[in-house]
């Protein structure tokens, strides 16, 4: 008797356990599939022209249809984005260090930074290109002025927001001010800073197809607006997908050095 | 007995001439190994003083002499505790406690060549407090109590001739408080080491000092002076006695008068 019962309670689990499915991880791949699904059956019970809104088969097949063309751009836009956002990096790191060293040097810099900041890029690029002309070298300074606002934000606040006692117990040992800001200031900031580069990874892409639209003889941005100018909606709708891809697999790249690089950030406010 | 720390009719003001005057004509000694405790009213300038001992503010009159000289700039003899631990929370709790070794003047060019000798002068710290086997632990890793207890060997680990605690335990628990106490207790014995603390807590300055200076409302000076009789060492049950509880009371009706007073 007990050894039927055994069998029996325990069979269950032992079948269920092989089939579970862990819906937290499945969870992006099941919506964007969702989201295909949707748009592929609102285009055919609605009927709409292809010239509007092509259905996702019909992007497919010109993804398919262009691969050389999009693959090639693709990388042109990576590389002008990536370009962009390394130099905005260097840049943000140090303009941040530098605001954020003084009370005066913030309060100066910080009303130009965010004048400089509403300006819109779109207007920039115009006189990028009378200064170099078309082509690579405007869309990596477009992609690099867009995005370089959040870095320097984001560096300057977390230098700025040391607690005054670990300062003051600092101070008190005789550290100097560059004492405070490698000990404190910089690995304080750090949190700030790879937390910010999710924001401007995004940006820059923005910031170079941007660019690549209004004057560019290559990169995705171009390659839309000439498909556009053709009526080939499909190849329009194929780039934007292809920038997609890019957007997110940069953004989880940046996402994966946050956490390798600042893992205690996490854990310690887990913590509290 | 030499005085370590000396003030005389210091006068100290923020914000310009027109600004707050945080202490007026404030005058105190505390000699060498003393353990002295500044209570008074909120807002009364204890935390001035503070900065003004550790040569963190510059007093616009009056002078304050710290081991036997004047101070003009932060002296690196002293070691500070504040009621926020403000471990750092990417080191470890042994590389948070060997932290003022790399600032001051006199252990940081000896840190990496005898890292070993520290690391066992802060461990031996460790124990002292009773976090033997901490150090490889993470400050979030440690309760409120423990971060505290970390943070006193951080401010113990540079050999410190004054120990400034501004209200260290105010943010824990009443039986962690007492615990710590004791900690407290038997570093001064141990240690040698001048301490001046300053509380709201009067139990607290009347187990823990040797002498306890009253504040008045800001501008703060010294009101009185007290000694306190009761003999070393001094175990817990000392706070039911009634000695004891007369000294913190009449301590209680002179702030309580200071603030009536302000």
């Amino acid at each position: 008797m007990t050894i039927v019962s055994d069998t029996i309670s325990q069979d269950p689990e032992a079948k269920a356990r092989p089939m579970r499915i862990n819906w937290v991880r499945a969870a992006p791949w099941l919506y964007t599939l969702g989201l295909f699904l949707v748009w592929e059956l609102l285009v055919i019970a609605l009927d709409t022209p292809v010239t509007v809104l092509p259905a996702p088969s019909r992007v497919f097949q010109a993804v398919v249809q262009y691969w050389s063309a999009i693959w090639k751009n693709s990388l042109q836009t990576l590389f002008t984005t990536t370009l962009g956002f390394g130099l905005a990096v260097g840049g943000g790191l140090a303009l941040g260090l530098f605001i954020g060293w003084s009370k005066t040097i913030y309060a100066g810099l910080y009303p130009l930074m965010i004048g400089f900041n509403a300006i819109p890029k779109v207007a920039v690029v115009p006189i990028l290109v009378i200064w170099f002309g078309i082509g690579t070298i405007p869309a990596v300074i477009t992609a690099f002025l867009i995005s370089f606002f959040p870095i320097v934000v984001n560096v300057a606040t977390g230098l700025a927001t040391i607690e005054p006692e670990t300062e003051d117990v600092l101070r008190a040992l005789g550290a100097r001010k560059m004492d405070i800001m490698l000990k404190v200031g910089i690995p304080r900031s750090m949190p700030y800073f790879f937390g910010s580069l999710k924001i401007a990874i995004t940006l820059a892409f923005v910031g170079s197809v941007l660019s690549e639209t209004v004057a560019a003889n290559y990169g995705l941005g171009n390659m839309m607006s000439s498909a556009q100018s053709q009526f080939n909606v499909p190849l329009v709708f194929a780039g934007l997908l292809a920038l997609a891809v890019e957007g997110i697999a940069m953004y989880a790249l940046m996402a994966w050095i946050e956490k390798r690089m600042t893992g205690w950030a996490h854990r310690s406010t887990m913590a509290n | 007995m030499p005085h370590l720390v000396s003030i005389d009719d210091v006068d100290m003001r923020y914000g310009g001439a027109e600004g707050t005057l945080a202490v007026s004509g404030l005058t105190m000694r505390v000699g060498k190994g003393d353990f002295a405790a500044v209570v008074g009213p909120s807002g009364c300038g204890k935390s001035t003083l503070m900065k003004l001992v550790t040569g963190l503010h510059i007093p616009q009159k009056g002078t304050v002499i710290v081991a036997g000289r004047q101070v003009t700039q932060p002296v690196s003899i002293v070691g500070m505790a504040f009621q926020n631990p403000t471990m750092l929370p990417w080191r470890t709790t042994l590389e948070n406690i060997l932290l003022p070794l790399e600032i001051v003047e006199r252990h940081r060019h000896r840190l990496r060549a005898n890292r070993r000798e520290y690391v066992g002068k802060a461990e031996h710290l460790l124990e002292l407090v009773g976090l033997k086997g901490f150090g490889a632990k993470f400050p979030w890793q440690l309760s409120g109590g423990m971060q505290q207890r970390a943070n006193l060997c951080r401010a113990l680990i540079h050999e410190p001739d004054l120990l400034m605690l501004d209200e260290p335990f105010g943010a824990l628990d009443a039986f962690t408080r007492e615990e710590l106490w004791c900690v407290i207790r038997d570093l001064h014995a141990a240690q040698g080491v001048t301490i001046i603390l300053v509380t709201h807590d009067l139990r607290e300055a009347a187990f823990l000092a040797d002498k306890i200076f009253v504040m008045s409302a800001r501008p703060g000076r010294i009101l009185r002076e007290h000694r306190v009789p009761f003999e070393r060492p001094r175990e817990l049950e000392l706070m039911y006695e009634t000695e004891f509880n007369d000294l913190v009371h009449q301590l209680h009706g002179e702030i309580a008068s200071a603030r009536i007073a302000a």
